[in-house]
C-alpha cells in the first residue's frame, strides 16, 4: 500500500515570518507567483516545467481557485487540487502531489501557501462575521452555529484548552514540562532568521508568568499570528536527478479525520494523528525511533504533547516525562521543531504547517546551517487542522 | 469594540426544532435510533452510527458528568466580552452523548472534571432557551 518513494521535494521558498510586516503588500495571486518562482529557482527548474499545482484558499477568489492560479501563473497543468484541511493542508498537499507524480500524470508540482498581508481595499467592505467566528461556521444549519457558537465555543483556544484539561484529569499535568517545550523550541527559533522570535529565547518562568488565556494554556503556549508563507516543489525521480539539492523523498504519509468539534470526539485525548502516523511509518518502513528529527505541528503545546504520544514517540500518558527528560532543541537528543516551530516562527494562518514541511526538507537537504541536525536522513512531519479534527503525517528521507 | 455585539443565538432547523422546543419547556430531549439503539447528539436526520432514518425523540433526565472544561479569560469573541471569564464545558449525559455548554452556579475553584452536573435552562430570547449545567 502507498507510495514507492519516487517523488521528492526538490525546492523550497519561505517568506520571513514577521509580526509586523513592513514589505510591499501583494495579492495572494502575486505571492503565489513569487513563491513559485523562488521555489523553482531553489530547485533549478524553469516555470514552463510546472505541470501540477496544489493550492488552498486565496483571498481574491472564493471558487475556481486552481484555475485562477493556473491562469495567473500562465502555466497549464495536468493535476490541480484545492486543499481544505486547515493546519493539515501543507502535509496534505505534499502527499497528494507525490501520489499524482507516482501515478505518472505530472512531474513538477508547485504547492504554495501565501500569507502576507494583501493591499488595503479602496472600497470599504461590510464586516465579515467570519472575522469573529474564524474556524467555526456561523451559517444556518451548521452544527457549530447551532450547538457551539451560542455557548462561546468558537475559534481554537478554548477547544485546545478543554483537551488539555481533559488530559490533565486522565493522565496528570505538569505545567513546567509544557513550559520547557516552549523554551526548547524558542531556543531553536532564536537562531533562525526567518522566525518571528529570532534572537528572543525564553525561560520556563517567562512562559508560566505569561497571561493565562484559557486554563491551562498560557499566552506563550499559543502561536502568535504573523505574516509569512511558503512553497515547495515536488518532483519526479527523473526531474529530481537534475535538481540542485539532495532530494527529500516522500516515502510515507497518512491522513485521518474524525470530527470538527472535539466535543464529539470518542476520546478527546486520542487524536487522529495516531492512525495517520502509523500509516506513514508503515509506508516508509520506519519506526518512530529511527527518525532524526520531528517537525510537529504546534499551534499549542498540547498539540505537540498529544502528537508525541499518539505518533508513537512515547507511550500514552508519558508525554510530559518525555519532554522533561529529552533535549528537544535542534542540538538535542530528540530534535523537535528545529526551526522553532510555529511557537517560535509565529503562525502565518493556514500557511503555518508549511514551515514544518520546509524545515524538514531543509534538514534532509542539509541546508539548515547553524541549526542543522547532524546526519539527518529521515524526518517526521505532522499537520493538524481544526481542533485536533484532521491530522496528517509525512516521512521525508534522504536518498 | 465600542458597542456590545448581540450574542449569536441558535436558529433551529426543521430537524432540530424539537430539541429547542423541549428546552423552552424545561426538558432535555435527545434522539435515539430505533434501528441500532444509539443515542444521537446533535440532532440529525440520520443516525450517526448506522445512518438509519429511524430516529425518535425521547425525554431524558438532563443529568451527567463534566467531561472537561476551560475558563476563558479572554473573550472567545467580542460578543462574549461581558461574560468573561467564560466557563466553557463539555458535559457527558447519562445516555453517553456529549454536548458543549456553559457551567453556571459554580465557583471556579469548585469545578472538577468528572463532577456530577444537572441541566438548567436559560431563556435568552422569546424563542430560544440555552441548555446550561450546574453541580448536581
Amino acid at each position: 500500500m502507498g507510495l514507492r518513494g519516487e517523488a521528492a521535494i526538490v525546492g523550497v521558498a519561505e517568506y520571513p515570518h514577521r509580526r509586523k510586516y513592513d514589505g510591499p503588500r501583494m495579492f495572494m495571486l502575486e505571492q503565489w507567483a513569487a513563491l513559485a518562482r523562488n521555489a523553482l529557482d531553489d530547485a533549478g527548474l524553469e516555470a514552463r516545467e510546472i505541470d501540477g499545482l496544489v493550492c488552498s484558499d486565496i483571498r481574491e477568489s472564493g471558487m475556481f481557485v486552481p484555475a485562477t492560479v493556473v491562469e495567473y501563473l500562465g502555466q497549464p497543468v495536468n493535476f490541480a487540487e484545492r486543499i481544505d484541511l486547515g493546519g493539515a493542508t501543507a502535509v496534505g498537499m505534499i502527499w497528494r502531489a507525490a501520489a499524482a507524480i507516482e501515478l505518472g500524470i505530472c512531474e513538477v508540482v508547485v504547492c504554495a501557501l501565501p500569507a502576507l498581508p494583501i493591499p488595503s481595499n479602496p472600497t470599504p467592505q461590510p464586516l465579515n462575521p467570519m472575522v469573529f467566528f474564524q474556524s467555526s461556521s456561523p451559517n444556518w444549519g451548521s452544527p457549530q452555529a447551532e450547538f457551539d457558537i451560542p455557548y462561546g465555543n468558537l475559534a481554537q483556544n478554548c477547544g485546545y484548552a478543554m483537551i488539555a484539561q481533559r488530559y490533565a484529569a486522565q493522565y496528570g499535568y505538569d505545567a513546567e514540562a509544557m513550559a520547557k517545550l516552549v523554551v526548547d523550541q524558542r531556543a531553536s527559533a532564536a537562531i533562525n532568521p526567518n522566525a518571528a522570535f529570532f534572537g528572543r529565547p525564553v525561560t520556563c518562568e517567562d512562559v508560566l508568568a505569561s497571561k493565562m488565556i484559557a486554563d491551562p494554556l498560557h499566552m506563550l503556549e499559543i502561536v502568535m499570528p504573523v505574516a509569512g508563507g511558503g512553497a515547495v516543489i515536488v518532483a519526479s525521480k527523473e526531474v529530481a536527478a537534475r535538481c540542485k539539492h539532495r532530494p527529500a523523498w516522500v516515502t510515507g504519509f497518512g491522513e485521518h479525520l474524525t470530527i470538527k468539534t472535539p466535543t464529539y470526539a470518542r476520546d478527546m485525548c486520542v487524536t487522529p494523528v495516531g492512525p495517520a502516523s502509523e500509516q506513514a511509518f508503515a509506508m516508509a518502513g520506519l519506526t518512530p525511533d529511527l527518525v532524526n528529527a520531528a517537525e510537529i505541528y504546534d499551534c499549542y503545546t498540547i498539540t505537540v504533547l498529544l502528537t508525541l504520544e499518539d505518533a508513537g514517540f512515547c507511550a500514552k500518558g508519558e508525554g510530559m516525562r518525555f519532554i522533561r527528560e529529552n533535549d528537544l532543541t535542534w542540538r538535542g537528543n530528540f530534535p523537535v521543531n528545529t526551526h522553532g516551530g510555529q511557537l517560535g516562527m509565529g503562525q502565518a494562518g493556514a500557511a503555518g504547517g508549511m514551515t514544518q514541511v520546509v524545515e524538514a526538507t531543509r534538514q534532509v537537504m542539509g541546508r539548515c546551517e547553524q541549526r542543522q541536525v547532524a546526519g539527518c536522513d529521515a524526518v517526521y512531519v505532522s499537520g493538524t487542522g481544526g481542533v485536533m479534527s484532521e491530522q496528517s503525517a509525512l516521512i521525508l528521507q534522504g536518498g | 469594540m465600542d458597542v456590545e455585539l448581540l450574542k449569536p443565538l441558535p436558529v433551529p432547523t426543521p430537524v432540530s426544532l424539537p430539541f429547542w422546543e423541549g428546552l423552552a419547556e424545561g426538558k432535555v430531549r435527545l434522539q435515539k435510533c430505533d434501528a441500532c439503539r444509539t443515542w444521537v447528539f446533535y440532532p440529525r436526520s440520520r443516525c450517526s452510527c448506522c445512518l438509519s432514518d429511524q430516529l425518535r425523540w425521547r425525554d431524558v433526565s438532563g443529568r451527567g458528568t463534566l467531561y472537561t472544561f476551560t475558563i476563558a479569560r479572554q473573550p472567545t469573541s467580542p460578543h462574549f466580552a461581558s461574560d468573561t471569564p467564560q466557563l466553557l464545558a463539555v458535559v457527558e449525559l447519562e445516555e453517553g452523548v456529549r454536548l458543549t455548554t456553559n457551567l453556571v452556579h459554580v465557583a471556579e475553584a469548585d469545578i472538577r472534571v468528572g463532577m456530577r452536573v444537572k441541566a438548567c435552562f436559560e431563556r435568552v430570547s422569546p424563542d430560544i432557551t440555552l441548555l446550561k449545567f450546574q453541580p448536581a
